[in-house]
């Protein structure tokens, strides 16, 4: 790593000026970071002072009479993003394992970029994909058979349209799969083979010997790895927009068009052109998010940091 | 049954599940590219790489080469901004972080957490900063947002890549009397230098996929705008797919389609292109 070798020879100016200079360039992350913070606090603070505390806890976003209660958007952010853990974590985790413990090397290698790839598709492929190939399959073959036959169930009952809460948490579970899946990797490179052996020594059988050796160490990085895919889910832009029907609904029942904050600031963000509170309120949900997954973020990269260090 | 038979059976399920698990993700991705590739290919020629959007928007003709130019503009303006800075933070903090230096844990902890930030706020704020004080959406506000989306990432691949340079070639250059700086720039940017380029490259992937932070800084237009000018407004090639897939018209939908494919056939290449480079020519040595 760093050679300590510094200390030896005297320092030249142009040490300093090297050092002072890339310190600087380091410096700007955390200047970026919290400049944005800042600004955009500051840009939204009249939308803030209007509401009240109205603005978090408020259900009705009507930019004509300048009420702007981001309730909606927060639940229909928050229930999107479960749906795809839901679904996504139990994939991401086995495939994880499938490819880090059960696969040859040389296969698991290639079928981890090909997972990878999942992530490599722009999010606008996957809503325009997700808009005309995916919402009319699952409308028909799933969506409606499940709101005729489970209709007691209230997340299934009266369906409303293909662009509904779960279509989007289905593509977002399609997008954080492979970076749960390649944190969880990680994560698991990390314990020492002398458990996996030891597990196999006594007889296990190769589940078992996942189970004995290799989940118990991991468990706080699969948590942290959970945090980072819920944290992408909620900030996902287009691929929800396209998909959750935009329309600022709170409802159990999840086959109904909902919206969600970042795919409401997109789509309203025309209209709030020439309206200076309007704006001011996009901004303010902005801030909210911003709050939201700089919370997610950093209680992950904690949980990582904590797990490393053992 | 006996219970190793048990045991066997409960190892086969959970080993079929973990198969199950990757058919259920690879299967949704071939769709994507297979959809992609059939309905986008049928357009795909030079004039749709050249030619911007037809004025009337049913004519058949045209193609995404506005677009496909702003994201040139301003993918470049975001790499040109987020590489020097980047690399060289990821210098700071591979290179200067001793034992009790908070500034680089701090710098390192953030940035980690800044590859987690939503895109849409970062254009949220070069919107506030950029748009409003100049008065007018533009090309550099485009390529400024895109730039602090690619920092974070540049600085910890960059870092990694640092970090994986061996420690000898260091101290044989200062044994020389090579003073630190020197160090860094002869020789360990060159030695890290695949390594950073993968990164690089992966950052370039990314910014090149986003469109919600250009909707709130570049905007989107009708023009072709010139390679000089930057302080207007400008579409790119995930707009122009954005706009024209919610558009009405048969032939819109076809044109986002056809553009879809070159975007997913550009970022699949940066991407390949960037993996084997590490496969390839840089062998860590761990």
């Amino acid at each position: 790593m760093s050679a300590d070798l510094q200390d030896a020879p005297p320092r030249r100016s142009a040490d300093t000026i090297f050092r002072l200079a890339v310190a600087s360039c380091a410096s700007v992350v955390l200047l970026l970071l919290g400049g944005m913070l800042v600004r955009t606090t500051w840009s939204a603070w009249p939308a803030f002072q209007h509401s009240g505390i109205g603005f978090l806890t408020g259900t009705t976003w009507n930019p004509n009479t300048g009420t702007f209660g981001a309730l909606p958007y927060i639940y229909g952010t928050l229930v999107t993003s479960v749906v795809a853990l839901i679904l996504a974590v139990p994939v991401a985790v086995l495939i994880a394992l499938y490819l880090s413990e059960i696969a040859p090397p040389a296969i698991g290698t290639y079928l981890g970029y090909v997972v990878d790839l999942l992530a490599a598709v722009p999010s606008v492929v996957y809503g325009l994909w997700g808009v005309f190939v995916l919402v009319p399959f699952l409308t028909t073959y799933v969506w409606q058979p499940l709101s005729n036959h489970l209709a007691f169930i209230p997340i299934f009952a009266q369906f409303a349209s293909g662009r509904n809460f779960l279509t989007a948490g289905l593509i977002l579970a399609l997008m954080i799969t492979p970076i749960i899946s390649a944190i969880c990797r990680e994560v698991f490179r990390t314990v020492p083979n002398d458990e996996r052996e030891a597990a196999l020594a006594v007889g296990a059988t190769r589940w078992e010997m996942i189970r004995l050796a290799v989940l118990p160490p991991s468990r706080s990085g699969i948590v942290a790895a959970i945090m980072l895919g819920f944290g992408r889910a909620v900030g996902e832009t287009i691929a929800v927009a396209y998909l959750i029907g935009g329309f600022p609904h709170i409802t159990a029942h999840l086959l109904q068009q909902g919206s969600t904050i970042a795919a409401n600031i997109a789509l309203q963000f025309n209209e709030a052109a020439s309206q200076p509170l309007f704006k001011a309120a996009l901004i303010g949900l902005g801030v909210v998010l911003f709050a939201i997954t700089l919370i997610i973020n950093v209680a992950a990269r904690l949980i990582i940091r904590r797990g490393n260090s053992r | 049954m006996t219970s190793l038979q048990a045991r066997h059976r409960r190892d086969k399920t959970m080993i079929g599940l973990m198969i199950a698990a990757l058919v259920v993700a690879i299967v949704p991705l071939v769709f994507i590219l297979a959809d992609v590739i059939i309905k986008g290919i049928g357009d795909l020629n030079l004039s749709f790489l050249t030619q911007p959007e037809p004025f009337v928007q049913m004519a058949p003709g045209g193609g995404f080469g506005a677009g496909i130019r702003g994201t040139i503009k301003m993918v470049g303006l975001g790499t040109a901004i987020a590489v020097p800075i980047g690399v060289f933070a990821a210098v700071y903090l591979a290179e200067y972080s001793g034992r009790r230096n908070t500034l680089a844990t701090a710098v390192r902890f953030f940035a980690d957490v800044m590859t987690g930030i939503p895109s849409i706020f970062v254009g949220i704020f070069v919107f506030t900063v950029v748009v409003l004080t100049t008065g007018s959406f533009s090309t550099y506000a485009g390529g400024i947002a895109l730039g602090i989306l690619m920092i974070p990432v540049i600085v910890r691949t960059s870092e990694e890549a640092l970090l994986l340079v061996p420690a000898i070639l260091r101290e044989s250059a200062f044994a020389l009397g090579i003073r630190k700086w020197r160090t860094i720039i002869s020789v360990v940017l060159p030695a890290a230098l695949p390594g950073i380029t993968t990164g690089v490259l992966l950052a370039i992937a990314r910014a090149a996929g986003e469109t919600a932070p250009l909707l709130l800084t570049a905007f989107g237009s009708q023009l072709l705008v010139g390679y000089g000018s930057w302080g207007g407004p400008e579409t790119s090639l995930t707009l122009e797919i954005f706009n024209n897939s919610r558009a009405f018209l048969p032939v819109q939908v076809a044109r986002a389609w056809t553009g879809a494919l070159v975007l997913i056939i550009g970022v699949l290449l940066l991407s390949l292109v960037a993996r084997w480079a590490v496969a390839r020519r840089w062998k860590p040595d761990r």
